[in-house]
Order: C-alpha cells, then sequence, then structure tokens
C-alpha cells in the first residue's frame, strides 16, 4: 500500500452567508504529522468541519483530495469510509447507544457486510486501546458521551480514532480541557498510530501538546489562510512571542476576526 | 461538502406486509347484527349467560356514541367489517398439526424458534380463534391454566365467570362494547396462589383477513402471592381497506400479587387499533404494563391501573412510533384509591414523516389515597418539520397528602448528532436508527432477555429499515 495523500487546494468555506476560509492550502501524506495553530476564529475548526462534511459549513470553492478522490463530493459517511476522520471539539452525546456498540456498528460499516469483525477480536482489541488510554472497563458499556467530562469525552474521540484506524485524522483541539495526565494519555494513543499509512492533523492553541505529539510541521492560520508554515521549533517561537509577534514579523495589519 | 442530500430511508414500509391465502373455513357477513352474534355465540357452543352478556354489549354499542375525543375516527365504517373469522375447525396442539399456510406466516414471524428455544407456552392468534397452542409441563404441574379464552370458557365456567367483564364492563366505553358482543380468542390465565412463574408466558396475535375486525379477550388472574409475565406481541399484513382491533385485557392481581403485561402492537398502517387495558390491584400488588404501539393507522390506547389495595403499585412504560398518516393517541391511567399507592408512568414516542403523536393520561387521586405518589416522564423525539406532538396530561387530586411529579421533554434528531455518527462511517440511515433505538432503550431493555433479540428485530425492521 502506498502512503496515503491529502491535498488541499484554494479552499474556501462560508458558515450562514459569511466567508471564514479564504484560500487554504495543505499537502499531506501518510506518516507525517502536522499541527494547525492560529489564534481564535481565523478558521482552524471550519476547515475541520468542511473537509469532514458539515452541513452547515458550505464550500464556495476549492479542492480536497483523498488519493485522488474528491471528498467534497462525498457525503459525510463516505469520507469517513473513505478513510478521514475527526476529533471533535464538542463530541455529540447519543443517549440509550453504548460505546461499544456505536464503535462496533462503526467499524462494520466500514468493513462492509460479510466482513464484520469477530466479536472477540473487537473485544480484545477494545480492551487493549482502552487500557492504553487508561480508560475504565466501564466506558465500553456507557452510553456514548453521555456523562462523561470533557477529559473523558476527549480520549473517548481518541479511542475512536484507535478503533477506527482511520488514513487522516483531524484532532481540532483535543487539548482542550485536558489535565497533563489526560494529555499524556491522549498523546501516546495517538503516537500509536503513527505509520506511513497514517496522517494527522492537530489543530491547537498550544504548544504544550507537541511536546508529547512532535509534529513534522507546523502551520499558522491568520484569516482564513495558512500564513505561515515552519518545522516543530515554529511553535515554539509562537509560544514566546505570541500571535503578535506573528503578526508583526508577517506584517498582517489589520485584526479582522472571525467566528471558529 | 456532500453536494447531494441523502434520501433518507423510508422506514415506513413495512416488513411484515406478506399475505397469506385465506385459508377460513367459516367466516360471518359483513356488517355487525344481533343475529351475528348469536351465530357467533352458536357456533362457539357458549352457555346462555355468555350469549345474554354479548347481546347487552351488542345494544351499548349501537347506542353509545363514537367518542368525541382523542383520535380521529371518521374513516371507520362498523357496516363494512367481517366480525367473525374461524380459520380451523380444531385447535392445533402441536405444531405438526398446524396447517402449513398458517405455519408459514409463524415462520415468517419466527414464532417456532422462539418457541423451541425459550418460550414456557405459545398461544398464537391467527384471524379469531387460536390455532397454536402449547404449554410447558412444569405450568401445568403447577396448576396455572394458559388457554386461548373461548376454550377456557368451556373448561373452567365458574373461574372464568367469577372475573369476566369484572374490571372492565361492556358499558365501559363503546369500543369494549363493541368487544363485549363479539369477541373471540385471546388469552386466559389463572396463577393460583403463591405460584411464580420463572419463565414468561408468550401470544402472538396476526389478522390476517381483510376488513376482518379482530375482537380478542383476554382475561388475567393473579392470585394471592402469585407472579407473572405475560408478553404479547402483534403484526399483521398490509391490506387497502381498513381494518379494527378492539382488544380487550383485564387482569386482576390479587394482595401480594405481581404481574406485568409486555406488548408490542405492530400493526399495518391501516388497522384502527382501539383497545382497553386495565388491571385492578389488591393490597401491595403490583401490576407493570409495558406497552409499545408501532404500526397502526389509529392507536386509541391507554393502559391502566386501579390501586384498589393498600400499598399497591402500578407502573406503565410505553412507546409509541407514530409516521405518515399515523396518529398515536395514547398513555395511561392511574387511579388511586387506596392509602400508601404508588404509580410511575414513563412515556416515550417519536414522530416521524408528518406523523402525529400524543401522550393522553389521567392521574386520579381519592380522598382515600393518602401518601400516595406517582412519577410521570413523557419524552417525546420527533424526527423532522411536518411531525407533530402532544402532551395531555389530567390529574385529579382529592387530597393534600400526595406526591406528584410531571416531567416532559421534547427533542429532535439534531443535525449534530447525524454529522457525529455519521462522521465515523456510519450512513444516514444507520444513524438515524441508532439514535431512535438508544431513544427507546429503556423499553426495549425491559423485554424479556430471552426474548429481546427477536422483538428488537421486529422493532427495527418496522420502525427503521433493516440494520442487517
Amino acid at each position: 500500500m502506498t502512503a496515503p495523500e491529502l491535498k488541499i487546494n484554494d479552499l474556501h468555506v462560508s458558515v450562514e452567508g459569511k466567508s471564514i476560509v479564504k484560500g487554504f492550502d495543505l499537502d499531506m501524506k501518510g506518516g507525517e504529522i502536522h499541527a494547525l495553530m492560529g489564534p481564535n476564529g481565523t478558521g482552524k475548526s471550519t476547515v475541520a468541519s468542511a473537509l469532514m462534511g458539515h452541513p452547515k459549513y458550505e464550500v464556495t470553492s476549492g479542492q480536497a483530495l483523498l488519493n485522488e478522490q474528491n471528498l467534497l463530493d462525498m457525503a459525510v459517511d463516505e469520507r469517513a469510509r473513505a478513510g478521514m476522520f475527526l476529533a471533535m471539539q464538542y463530541p455529540s452525546e447519543v443517549s440509550g447507544v453504548s460505546n461499544a456498540d456505536f464503535l462496533r456498528t462503526a467499524i462494520n460499516g466500514r468493513r462492509g457486510e460479510g466482513n464484520e469483525i469477530p466479536l472477540m477480536k473487537f473485544i480484545k482489541t477494545l480492551d487493549k486501546k482502552m487500557n492504553m488510554l487508561e480508560m475504565d472497563e466501564s466506558f465500553a458499556e456507557r452510553y456514548v458521551n453521555e456523562g462523561f467530562s470533557g477529559g473523558e469525552k476527549k480520549r473517548n474521540e481518541i479511542l475512536q480514532l484507535m478503533m477506527l484506524e482511520p488514513k487522516f485524522a483531524i484532532l481540532d483541539e483535543i487539548d482542550s480541557g485536558l489535565d497533563i495526565d489526560a494529555l499524556k494519555w491522549v498523546a501516546k494513543g495517538v503516537n500509536s498510530m503513527r505509520s506511513e499509512n497514517f496522517g494527522c492533523l492537530i489543530i491547537t492553541h498550544y504548544q504544550r501538546l507537541l511536546n508529547y505529539i512532535k509534529p513534522d510541521k507546523v502551520h499558522i492560520m491568520m484569516q482564513g489562510r495558512i500564513v505561515k508554515t515552519g518545522g516543530p521549533e515554529l511553535a515554539l517561537q509562537l509560544e514566546k512571542e505570541g500571535y503578535d509577534g506573528m503578526k508583526a514579523e508577517l506584517g498582517i495589519k489589520d485584526d479582522e476576526t472571525v467566528e471558529a | 461538502m456532500a453536494t447531494e442530500q441523502q434520501q433518507l430511508p423510508d422506514i415506513e414500509e413495512y416488513k411484515y406486509g406478506f399475505r397469506e391465502k385465506d385459508v377460513s373455513v367459516f367466516r360471518t357477513k359483513r356488517g355487525l347484527t344481533e343475529d351475528i352474534v348469536r351465530e357467533i355465540s352458536k357456533k362457539k357452543n357458549e352457555p346462555e349467560w355468555m350469549l345474554n352478556y354479548r347481546l347487552k354489549g351488542l345494544h351499548h354499542f349501537y347506542k353509545r356514541p363514537m367518542p368525541q375525543w382523542g383520535a380521529d375516527l371518521s374513516g371507520l365504517d362498523f357496516d363494512d367489517l367481517t366480525y367473525y373469522v374461524k380459520p380451523v375447525d380444531n385447535q392445533g396442539r402441536s405444531w405438526d398439526e398446524v396447517p402449513d399456510e398458517i405455519k408459514d406466516t409463524f415462520d415468517k414471524l419466527g414464532i417456532p424458534e422462539a418457541e423451541r428455544k425459550y418460550l414456557a407456552g405459545v398461544s398464537a392468534q391467527y384471524e379469531s380463534e387460536v390455532v397454536y397452542h402449547s404449554m410447558k409441563d412444569e405450568l401445568e404441574k403447577d396448576g396455572v391454566i394458559f388457554l386461548d379464552t373461548d376454550s377456557a370458557l368451556q373448561k373452567h365456567e365458574e373461574l372464568f365467570k367469577q372475573y369476566f367483564g369484572k374490571v372492565i364492563a361492556y358499558a365501559d366505553n363503546k369500543f369494549s362494547a363493541l368487544n363485549a358482543a363479539c369477541w373471540s380468542g385471546g388469552s386466559f390465565v389463572y396463577i393460583p396462589k403463591g405460584v411464580v412463574c420463572k419463565t414468561p408466558l408468550q401470544a402472538y396475535f396476526r389478522i390476517n383477513s381483510e376488513s376482518m375486525g379482530q375482537f380478542e379477550r383476554t382475561l388475567i388472574i393473579v392470585d394471592q402471592g402469585a407472579s407473572v409475565h405475560y408478553v404479547e406481541g402483534c403484526t399483521a399484513p398490509v391490506y387497502s381497506s381498513s381494518s379494527l382491533h378492539s382488544g380487550i385485557v383485564e387482569i386482576y392481581v390479587c394482595k401480594d400479587a405481581y404481574c406485568r403485561y409486555t406488548t408490542i402492537q405492530n400493526w399495518a398502517n391501516n388497522v384502527y387499533n382501539l383497545v382497553t387495558q386495565r388491571a385492578i390491584c389488591e393490597d401491595h400488588a403490583t401490576m407493570e404494563w409495558v406497552d409499545g404501539n408501532i404500526g397502526s393507522a389509529v392507536t386509541m390506547k391507554y393502559p391502566s391501573v386501579v390501586l384498589k389495595g393498600e400499598g399497591s403499585r402500578g407502573s406503565t412504560l410505553t412507546i409509541a412510533i407514530g409516521g405518515k398518516g399515523q396518529n398515536q393517541d395514547s398513555g395511561s391511567k392511574m387511579i388511586h384509591l387506596a392509602p400508601n399507592t404508588s404509580s410511575t408512568i414513563i412515556s416515550k414516542s417519536i414522530a416521524k414523516n408528518g406523523g402525529n403523536v400524543t401522550y393522553r393520561g389521567k392521574v386520579h387521586f381519592s380522598p382515600k389515597a393518602k401518601n400516595s405518589r406517582s412519577h410521570i416522564e413523557c419524552d417525546t423525539l420527533i424526527m423532522d418539520d411536518q411531525s407533530t406532538s402532544d402532551t395531555i396530561p389530567y390529574n385529579e387530586v382529592l387530597n393534600k397528602d400526595i406526591s406528584m411529579e410531571h416531567e416532559a421533554k421534547v427533542s429532535k434528531v439534531s443535525e449534530e448528532q447525524l454529522f457525529y455518527l455519521m462522521s465515523r462511517g456510519l450512513t444516514e440511515q444507520e444513524a438515524t436508527e441508532m439514535i431512535v433505538m438508544g431513544f427507546i432503550e429503556p423499553f426495549t431493555k425491559e423485554l424479556p432477555m430471552e426474548y429481546a433479540v427477536e422483538m428488537n428485530r421486529l422493532i427495527k425492521y418496522n420502525m427503521e429499515g433493516s440494520i442487517g
């Protein structure tokens, strides 16, 4: 299998008629981890939701190709089955459906009829991954995200990531609301996924998470597009100088902010 | 961005809409006359008192006006129905004796398999008579009677007469009068003092003749300290003209006894389902209704418990699913007549494709019902903008020493939830199914474990298309 490839060209996205993402470009390959940083309201989460196909986010122009397949032509579930994954900032709760049932249905949906995952194999894999994330066994039987704390929800997102094994994952502020231990577990989970067949885009405000998951590239997003790309050192520079310093360096003057 | 909105699967399609050739050996003419009632009674070789009871019911039916509340019943034409259809002459006791065509229908519903594996006794009503009836030996040894109602009248007339029509009088409402006049089939259950039935008693009902009314009559008596769980599921094939189902379930729960009655009403979308279900609880008795209403054009059904004895308890757990052209008007009544009584009503409704679901409930506390309490919860899930729901609670409180809670919640399947599930690779149909199944989970988890798989499948098929 050749490494998967995600190519985004000149993406423009509007939410309720308001233009938020204005010419977003990104190339990622399997085996790479990229970080996407930037101040609040520059459109980072909008990129993530639009790539996954959230109905509220309208792609007005541009292209997104996963292994040369046009993602933008696909329904949400087709994108997922093609290999996209989005760890959400605010995961939904689904009452009455156990985490385990949900995961098994999702896995079997990907594998297709007649190729369902054997139950014992599923349970063993789930136990192993939950163990790695230091999640209590009871999480398998609890209803999806219902009554979960913020940190538990985030870990649950990573559990799904590990179980579903997508080609590309976007982690939308997976570190927000996590204490240092949870941060480490999440990082451990993501690092365990590292392979030629997996690429990951980490959206974050803070350099902290990047101490645990070392990115190959760091992108700074402002005003709806990537304004600077560098290596891990860019995140450190940002931590030191803040976004204002970055703006000054890049000569970005107007402080036009948009909703995330 | 998904360029095309995916078509929502049509979950209204009735999956058990197969229909067998009519194998009836006897059926009455259309319309209901005194002659027909006499004919039914004669055919069944009934005692005089039952014929008289039927005739009283008939005359009350004639003069009683149609109910002016609840669902719209204007499409119901009493002159265009057949009131009695007898499919075979003798009741089959073992599976081999059941005619092949009927057997095929049952096979499609998976009854024999369920029976082989787990069931203590199966009594499946096909058209108006019970054609298949079996009981496990242990039950018979304990003195449990589990018969179709017609046979029970023949074999246990004294016991029968003592309780028949005592919980629900023929004059209770127009449809109880109609049932009194032309009832046929149903189950008769008697659990002797102190006998605890460990496995549920099961009956399947099915109507399969166009424009045929089905008026089954179920009578359950749970004697002192005894305990039983009775389960009944219904499916019917699709027909073009309207059918009427107007059953009666009477339950008498004696001192310290326990009864749970679980039913899945799964009629085809043109059936009028107008059922009267009521239980009386004596001291410290418990009655639980677990009631699912999935199909039918119109349902009016309010399982009730009369808490007559001190410290008695009643509960109702209902789900109603109303789709296109359907009106599910259901709920429960709890009548507190004695001190220290308690009741719970949990109603879960789903409205979709322009359907309407109504919760209509009544809780009554009499002056004697001191230190009694009631808890009511109504949850509605609305699937689209065309569907509607109403919650209509009536409370009558005639003493101050009670407590009552009422919670009502209406939610919609949200874009966010669908997006979340679909982003994990579930199709829109699977995602919707998952949300719906989760919503009714408090109901499905109450079904008997041994039977849950089959019942779950039935609910899924009928509500949501198939998950596989």
